[in-house]
């Protein structure tokens, strides 16, 4: 085999340089909001810039340099977009902090849990080094999932604000235990189907040319539905109730390719959502401030405020800090995509949607690369539940669809929120450098037992050589 | 005046956001294409599970595979890479046996060390110890693997 010495084979490039130079161009952008909303508001950048450049710079590139030292082949896009949103959002949390009189500081507090999510990003980069570990306890983690899901609920310890019992105090700190769940759920869901998809996917009855699942196999699906309905009615709060059970239907038809479990799924939220729209009165008031938002101003403050916002912003926005998103409750958090809508305009929107939609694709696309199945679940379940939370959360602002309490990932003030997005990034990264590194596999041919070197490449980027 | 720069700095923001974006498609555009590298480089071997070669084996680490029953009983290959196993001609270790799938299982070692034997969705399964495996798992010097009628021991 003389051919063996000049044989050539396809790998990923690492490209680690360019995810650095992007990081850095996103780190400016999130800086140069910071500036522009100073410099528009009291014509000056305040004196203490060299600092906060300072912290956002290294942070940045503190983050780069972890994924270069243990992550040498992850996805170089994924990065520089999440600190793109992550600086964005600081940036208009920083400017509707100068609103009301005395100014306030809550960019700060947001700054501190960016922090903290890098640093649970770092250590679950750091310590998970397979995702292939989390394939293990399939039941456990759902069970843990769903006390997490509905720890709320719990006397005592859940808290109701703003109409939603979505939080929990603990020691003086509130958290949004949905936010983990999430993450625990996905990795469940993943777990479960790999061992469970080939009954799921061929035992059943077909129905015009439609495979429907046997009754028995309908438990999981059924648990689903009922913890979705208990969170809608018992802790009102819409949102997380259909990201859950989207994820779960979503996960399912990707992990069986059979179209009955998405009817069946579609089926479901269309009674569930039947039956809350007739027994539960803030669904009701969420479709006619969807539908009718200007019938009723005072409940629907909010919603109309947004819009009016998105109107006066126009196409290029007022620019930052010269508009007035403080006159929309809840700006911060909730409505953050209505801020920058009126100071970004819609052009601003349209990039930072892009941006979201840059995260997904390249999620998406690690489903696609990853060689084991829990892989390929796990990549496309935590992109999907990412993909529905934005679609939800910024088409309820946009009134494209009724409002849904949901942040919006890496810019609404909050802490559960940001810190679980960055471990969702830890473990989409971990999956990506997993299937992107060269593999080397051993394929002797007849006879000679010289080590020959093939490369695993997805098929896109396989060339024949 | 300054409401030109205003709107200037305003349009020059926008424009650098949008330019990200540019950029970022760009990265996917050149992602598409990998990097050719000679099948014997050294970049393949060090940046993969398997360790580099000039890396010395540490002292009790596992050295071989041996088959302990089954028609090749007393066969061994030396632990290194990634192993296939099955029926087919093509397998590291072709095993005849009526069992054995033809791509039945692959034995590999992980970033810690440690060799893990996973089964490629084979017929009639990989066992280790006497339990049926569904995921990769950890094999040591002291379990006893079987594909089929065939029995499989690492050792060091």
């Amino acid at each position: 085999m003389s051919a063996a010495a000049n044989e050539t084979v396809v790998v990923y490039r690492k490209r680690r340089n360019v995810e650095l130079a992007m990081v850095l161009f996103a780190v400016a952008l999130g800086l140069g909001g910071w500036a522009l909303t100073n410099l528009n508001l009291y014509g000056t950048i305040p004196t203490d810039w060299p600092i906060v450049v300072a912290i956002w710079v290294a942070l940045g590139v503190a983050t780069h340099a972890l994924v270069r030292w243990k992550l040498p082949y992850a996805d170089p896009l994924l990065l520089p977009c999440v600190l793109l949103l992550n600086g964005l959002g600081l940036a208009m949390i920083h400017r509707i902090d100068q609103i009301p009189e005395p100014i306030r500081h809550d960019a700060r507090t947001q700054l501190i849990w960016t922090v903290l999510g890098m640093v649970l990003f770092g250590l679950t980069v750091v310590f998970l080094g397979d995702h292939r570990r989390l394939q293990r306890f399939p039941y456990l983690l759902f069970l843990a999932g769903l006390a997490l899901l509905l720890l709320p609920l719990v006397p005592g310890l859940g808290r109701e604000q703003y109409g939603s019992r979505i939080w929990i105090r603990f020691l003086g700190y509130s958290f949004q235990p949905a936010e983990v769940a999430k993450i625990v759920l996905a990795i469940a869901f993943a777990a479960y189907l790999v061992e469970k998809r080939e009954v799921l996917a061929l035992a059943g009855w077909r129905f015009g040319g439609i495979g429907f699942p046997r009754m028995r196999d309908l438990g999981p699906i059924a648990i689903m539905w009922v913890a979705s309905l208990a969170v809608l009615v018992y802790e009102n709060d819409l949102g997380t109730s259909l990201l859950f059970f989207g994820l779960f239907v979503m996960m399912l038809y990707v992990a069986t390719e059979r179209v009955g479990w998405a009817i069946l799924g579609v089926l479901l939220t269309l009674v569930g959502g039947w039956g809350a729209f007739t027994f539960a009165g803030h669904v009701r008031v969420r479709v006619s401030a969807w539908l009718h938002p200007f019938e009723d101003f005072d409940q629907n403050l909010q919603i109309i405020s947004a819009q009016f916002g998105y109107a006066w912003g126009g196409l290029t926005g007022r620019g930052w800090g010269l508009g007035r998103p403080g006159l929309t409750p809840l700006a911060k958090s909730d409505f953050i995509a209505a801020a920058i809508g009126e100071e970004l305009g819609i052009l601003g929107l349209m990039a930072v949607i892009m941006v979201f939609a840059l995260i997904i694709a390249r999620g998406l696309r690690m489903a696609l690369a990853a060689h084991d199945p829990f892989g390929k679940l796990l990549a496309a379940g935590l992109s999907f539940v990412f993909a529905l939370q934005v679609f939800a959360i910024i088409g309820g602002v946009t009134r494209l669809l009724p409002l849904t309490g949901l942040t919006t990932p890496f810019m609404s003030q909050g802490g559960s929120s940001l810190i679980a997005n960055w471990v969702i990034i830890a473990i989409l990264l971990v999956i990506s450098q997993m299937a992107r590194r060269p593999v080397r596999t051993s394929t002797p041919a007849d006879g000679d037992t010289g080590d020959q070197i093939t490369v695993r490449a997805d098929d896109l980027t396989q060339v024949i050589a | 005046m300054a409401e030109l720069i205003a709107a200037s700095l305003k349009l020059g923001f926008l424009a650098l956001t949008w330019l990200f974006i540019a950029f970022a498609a760009n990265v996917i555009r050149t992602d598409i294409w990998g990097r050719k590298v000679a099948a014997t480089s050294p970049e393949l071997a060090s940046a993969g599970a398997t360790p580099a070669p000039v890396k010395r084996k540490k002292r009790g680490a596992l050295q071989r595979l041996v088959v302990t029953e089954g028609r090749q009983a007393g066969l061994r290959l030396p632990l290194d890479g990634v192993l296939q196993i099955g029926r087919s001609r093509d397998s590291t270790l072709v095993i005849d046996d009526d069992y054995a799938s033809a791509q039945h299982a692959q034995v590999f070692e992980d970033s810690s060390g440690r060799w893990l034997i996973e089964d490629l969705h084979s017929t009639n399964g990989t066992y280790v110890n006497n339990v049926r495996i569904e995921a990769p798992t950890p094999v040591s010097a002291t379990d006893e693997v079987r594909i089929g009628r065939t029995h499989i021991r690492l050792e060091r």
